[in-house]
């Protein structure tokens, strides 16, 4: 009676640990593609396996612990070799191994199949955001990271979403094929989601393939799995999944939208337009570098406030900006950011801080130099 | 059991001509210079001990500064740049400079006694190696404070970023590493030379005590490995100074063939790092239970599969970078092997307990808690050879929680029973066993509260070496730094218990543990700067 | 005397196994060396990362599998600090396993100076690599080109057919990078002066 009450305690006990540890947040996510349920349950099955393995090894060896204590007055039995014995176990394990790597491979197998894809994105890693471009779309833009630099220092409370919230999400239809073509600009970086089961190495110079079909709309986070340098940390993937009517109206408004700007080159801009858009774009691609005050991080990063070198030569300024420098950690931003985007954020960098150069680029001039 | 103690110690111990191969100096220098030029393997073992301990105290500081700035969200003590030092600089120092030479200083000490050799083959060649290695890791501890910073790549230097992008203080890193390599081939081939050469009259391989057998095995993969990691970073240097184009896609190279070299020294370093742990624990264990190895050829074979086999998985680290299908599975496949051999050893371990007659002295307790903890390591080790698993664990805390539990359990334990185990012998006193105990317990609580819950961080979506996290992960942090810390303030038991045992202690006998067949148990405690110098008579057990 | 023979023995026998192992480590230094080009090797063999051949190949004659269709897609792309940039107008194509198809590059040096770059192509899926075949392509060399000075390219290429079944999408990228004139390469004499397209 006794030893029953203490059996179903104990099971109860590990039933209830068991579910603690299996809930959310305690395990690998089920994710919302039918290659995530798959890999989900692999481990899983995994998991039980090597738990029932456990349970019986360290059961045997805690036995032999308790029951064969030298304190009790055990005496030692001489045996040391059993051939049988020893067969048998290199052959068991062998087959447990066979009977896992069997769906493992089925899986694998349908993982690598990103052939007849409806969408293709491309995926480039940059120290430290991403850039997705919409093949044949005309669409492409940066995602940055979006928390506050108070949340990170601790002088703002941190949102629920805090590290893994972007300034623009990659927006995705759910039930289509999305084919990913991943490379990197600089590092090896990694792209990771995981309620998609995606994680990818992008590579510079080399193109990796994935894909991926959502089956639920939402918003999943992830992020940069691969050492990328400094901002690793702060490098965040954000995919929002939405119906594919809602993607194909978003698609179309993108497009618009970068036409739209495309015309405002044309214009003369005022300097405060300038400016003021200029700082929107400093704030989310230049300062997680050059600091939002424009101090820098010497070396790596320079400091722009102030800084002479640039300041007196506006052409260099202008050439750093949209070609980069080589072997460093500036990119080009040629094809990242159009000509408005680059004209207000040179006229914004020339103006802030205390560097008066006074001087306003117009969009038009960037274009210019851009097309030639 | 009738023991096989070949004769009591006699006057062969007193001083003798300097004989044999030890290339004893009849005047010995004193004071520094005697540590300096000795070539006494067993003096030598102990400055590699004492090496490695400092090692391990300096990568252990680098380990609570990441807890520290990991305990919560947010960046508080350090910058991200000095973070990434800090994990580079934990990983190297550790891997390099405290498990591999406390390895080295314990084959020092015990291979020679173990076999009935009077020194190591190459004594002067001993003394060099080991004076590379402060050198080495002077000089990798010097570019803490030069321009740019230490090293911030992570401790498996991934081009481009330890070369296009690297800071200037990578050369410096380059040579370090270099030294440190040159001392461990050097060492291997000492080790080597000693097991194959200079065995007492009568002992066959096979009879060789399994910690000799596990640091032979070892010493052929240093041989075979440690050129190719020297390749790699020559191929680094040459990247970065000489315009080369290896690992650099403009110029025609591929980062990922940096993966794949690093992978082919990578994973059978691995291996180095827990082969010895294998053999330390499969003397003590037979030593406590009263009763001999169960299976011991199958322990030898074990581990020669387990060595061949580390030239076969490499690419398990690498399921995420674009490999082909066909070589996903052959990796997955050659990797889910490895746990046939490796499943052998652990139920040889416990088919030894099994009707023993078994007692919980200190090295044993270390010795126990390595097996238990080691086979968990071994578990999610399974999981993550599992590719399509891969995909979501790559990279994550599951997979630092994976090599943490083989490493400190399992490595770092298996050396500090071999430290209990030999202390005796080291310095003719019982280490004080009620802080032995406590350093035992408070250790095996502080490893469990920091690594267990990485696997839960991992599985829930953390990536490693990153500097801040999002708010779902700050339960597991904070359990974890704090478990850090409890682990990393109770090895300060072990270097006060050290420090005791050496002043003084309970007397210790010739053989200190009543189990103790080896042949270090037949020469007195603290075993004299002389042993062997006349060949043992050595009766082999029966197998 | 025996013992003195018996050391004699071991010294032999140390010497023999530290020369021994000593051949066997200048081997494996050697050994990762020989890794790199092994690497290429095994690489164009197995299609292992997507790398091309680096030199023309000729055209496979064979007749044109008329019941497959495979898109072929054409991606370009920059580098920090090269003010250079290339174009093409064909984003994609639908060809045949075994048809062979011209497609126009434009090469241009947005900068004030001459400078030096070559494009550097990947495949994907990297198993695609090993049925593609370059007649003619700008990447094998290469690109000089004076500040503000255009050029255009061929890339000629086929898919041969027996390109596999599961393969329907195939992706070719050449991403610009600066050639940059080292002090090794120049004394190595990798540049040859008329080393241009």
């Amino acid at each position: 009676m006794r030893k029953r009450l203490v059996s179903m305690a104990a099971g109860l006990a590990f039933t209830g640990l068991s579910q603690v540890v299996l809930a959310n947040g305690w395990n690998m996510p089920v994710g919302v593609t039918d290659v995530s349920r798959e890999i989900h349950s692999l481990h899983m099955i995994i998991f039980w396996i090597c738990v029932v393995i456990g349970v019986v090894v360290f059961g045997a060896m805690f036995y032999s612990l308790f029951r064969y204590r030298r304190s009790q007055g055990a005496k030692a039995t001489q045996f040391h070799e059993h051939t049988t014995v020893e067969i048998i176990w290199t052959i068991i394990p062998l087959l447990i191994l066979v009977g896992m790597a069997v769906p493992a491979t089925a899986t694998l197998k349908n993982m690598y199949d990103a052939s007849e894809a409806d969408l293709d994105v491309m995926v480039t890693g940059q120290q430290w955001r991403w850039r997705y471009e919409y093949m044949g779309e005309e669409v492409s833009f940066l995602s940055n990271l979006a928390t506050p630099r108070a949340q990170i220092d601790g002088s703002d409370a941190k949102d629920d979403t805090y590290l893994l919230e972007v300034d623009e999400p990659l927006v995705l239809p759910t039930g289509r094929k999305v084919r990913l073509l991943l490379t990197s600009d600089d590092v090896i970086h990694s792209w990771w989601v995981p309620d998609l089961a995606v994680k990818q190495d992008a590579v510079p110079g080399f193109v990796n393939e994935n894909w991926v079909r959502i089956n639920e709309p939402g918003i999943y986070r992830g992020q940069c799995a691969e050492l990328c340098g400094r901002n690793h940390g702060f490098m965040p993937v954000v995919v929002k999944a939405v119906e594919p009517e809602q993607f194909d109206t978003w698609l179309a408004q993108r497009k618009e939208a970068a036409a739209q700007e495309a015309m405002g080159v044309d214009r003369e801009w005022s300097r405060e337009e300038l400016m003021e858009r200029g700082e929107q774009v400093y704030g989310t691609i230049c300062a997680s570098c050059h600091q939002p005050d424009g101090s820098g991080n010497p070396p790596a990063f320079p400091a722009l406030a102030g800084n002479q070198t640039l300041m007196d030569d506006r052409e260099r300024h202008i050439d750093t900006v949209v070609n980069g420098v080589s072997g460093s950690a500036m990119p080009a931003f040629r094809s990242t950011l159009n000509p408005v985007e680059v004209a207000a954020v040179i006229t914004y960098e020339r103006n802030a801080w205390g560097n008066e150069t006074g001087d306003v680029i117009q969009p038009s001039a960037i274009a210019e130099q851009l097309s030639d | 059991m009738a023991s096989h103690l070949p004769p009591k110690p006699t006057a062969q111990y007193e001083e003798t001509a300097g004989g044999g191969l030890a290339a004893g100096a009849p005047h010995a220098p004193r004071g520094m210079m005697r540590w300096l030029l000795t070539t006494n393997h067993k003096e030598i073992g102990t400055l590699y001990l004492i090496f490695s301990l400092t090692m391990f105290f300096i990568g252990g500081i680098f380990a609570m500064v990441i807890r520290a700035e990991l305990f919560q969200p947010g960046l508080q003590l350090v910058q991200p740049e000095f973070f990434n030092q800090m994990t580079t600089m934990h990983g190297l120092i550790m891997v390099f400079g405290a498990v591999m030479p406390a390895f080295v200083g314990l084959a020092n000490w015990m291979v020679p006694l173990q076999i009935g050799a009077p020194d190591m083959a190459l004594p002067r060649l001993n003394n060099f190696s080991f004076w590379l290695l402060p050198v080495a890791f002077l000089m990798l501890l010097s570019t803490l404070v030069m321009p740019g910073g230490a090293p911030d790549f992570g401790w498996t230097f991934y081009a481009p970023l330890s070369t296009t992008y690297a800071p200037p203080s990578t050369t410096f890193f380059i040579f370090s590493l270099h030294l440190a390599g040159i001392s461990s081939i050097l060492g291997a081939i000492n080790i080597i030379a000693t097991i194959l050469n200079l065995r007492a009259p009568g002992m066959r391989m096979m009879d060789m005590p399994l910690f000799v057998w596990t640091w032979l095995i070892t010493a052929f993969l240093l041989i075979a490995v440690m050129p190719v990691l020297a390749g790699v970073i020559t191929m680094m240097l040459l990247d970065i100074n000489f315009g080369t184009s290896f690992f650099n896609a403009a110029g025609g190279g591929d980062p990922v063939l940096f993966q794949h070299l690093f992978w082919f020294f990578g994973h059978p370093e691995v291996y180095i790092m827990i082969l010895p742990a294998f053999g330390i624990v499969s003397v003590i264990i037979p030593t406590f239970a009263r009763k001999r190895l169960f299976g011991y050829a199958s322990m030898v074979y074990a581990t020669a599969s387990i060595a061949i086999l580390s030239f076969l998985v490499w690419a398990h680290h690498m399921f995420v970078v674009g490999l082909p299908l066909v070589a996903e599975l052959f990796f997955m496949y050659s990797t889910m092997l490895i746990a046939v051999p490796t499943g052998v050893k652990v139920f040889n371990w416990i088919t030894t307990l099994f009707r023993g007659s078994i007692s919980f002295e200190p090295p044993m307790l270390f010795a126990l808690a390595f097996v238990v903890l080691f086979t968990i390591g071994g578990f999610s080790g399974l999981m993550l050879a599992i590719s399509p698993a891969d995909f979501q664990y790559h990279d994550t805390y599951f997979v630092v929680a994976h090599f943490h539990y083989v490493l400190v359990p399992g490595a770092v334990f298996a050396i500090m029973a071999g430290v209990y185990y030999w202390l005796p012998k080291w310095t003719g006193h019982y280490p004080h066993l009620r802080l032995s105990q406590w350093h035992f317990w408070l250790s095996v609580i502080g490893v469990n509260l920091t690594f267990f819950p990485m696997h839960f961080a991992g599985l829930a979506g953390m990536p490693r070496r990153i500097p801040d996290y999002a708010l779902q992960f700050a339960d597991f942090n904070m359990v974890t730094s704090l478990g850090a810390f409890l682990f990393g303030a109770s090895q300060l038991l072990f270097v006060a218990v050290v420090i005791l045992c050496i002043r003084g202690g309970e007397k210790a006998p010739a053989r200190a543990w009543e189990g103790g067949e080896d042949l270090e148990w037949s020469v007195p405690s603290p075993a004299p700067l002389h042993t062997f110098e006349t060949p043992p008579d050595f009766k082999p057990q029966q197998h | 005397m025996a013992a003195n023979g018996d050391q004699q023995a071991r010294q032999t026998g140390v010497r023999r196994t530290v020369s021994r192992t000593l051949v066997v480590l200048a081997g494996m230094f050697v050994f990762a060396f020989a890794l790199v080009p092994l690497y290429d090797v095994f690489c164009q063999v197995t299609g292992l990362n997507g790398k091309t051949s680096g030199s023309a190949q000729s055209l496979v004659h064979a007749d044109m599998d008329t019941t497959r269709t495979i898109t072929v897609q054409f991606i370009t792309r920059g580098s920090p600090g090269l003010p250079w940039k290339l174009e093409t107008d064909t984003r994609q194509l639908r060809v045949h396993p075994g048809e062979s198809r011209e497609v126009v590059f434009r090469f241009r040096n947005q900068g004030e100076g001459p400078s030096l770059a070559r494009a550097v192509p990947s495949v994907s899926p990297s198993e695609a690599s090993l049925h593609l075949r370059k007649i003619t392509c700008f990447c094998f060399q290469e690109q000089r080109l004076a500040g503000g000075e255009r050029l255009e390219a061929p890339l000629v290429f086929q898919l041969t057919p027996d390109l596999p079944d599961d393969i329907k999408t195939v992706t070719l990228v050449y991403t610009l990078y600066p050639v940059e004139q080292t002090l090794a390469r120049r004394y190595l004499g990798f540049i040859s002066e008329g080393d241009q397209a």
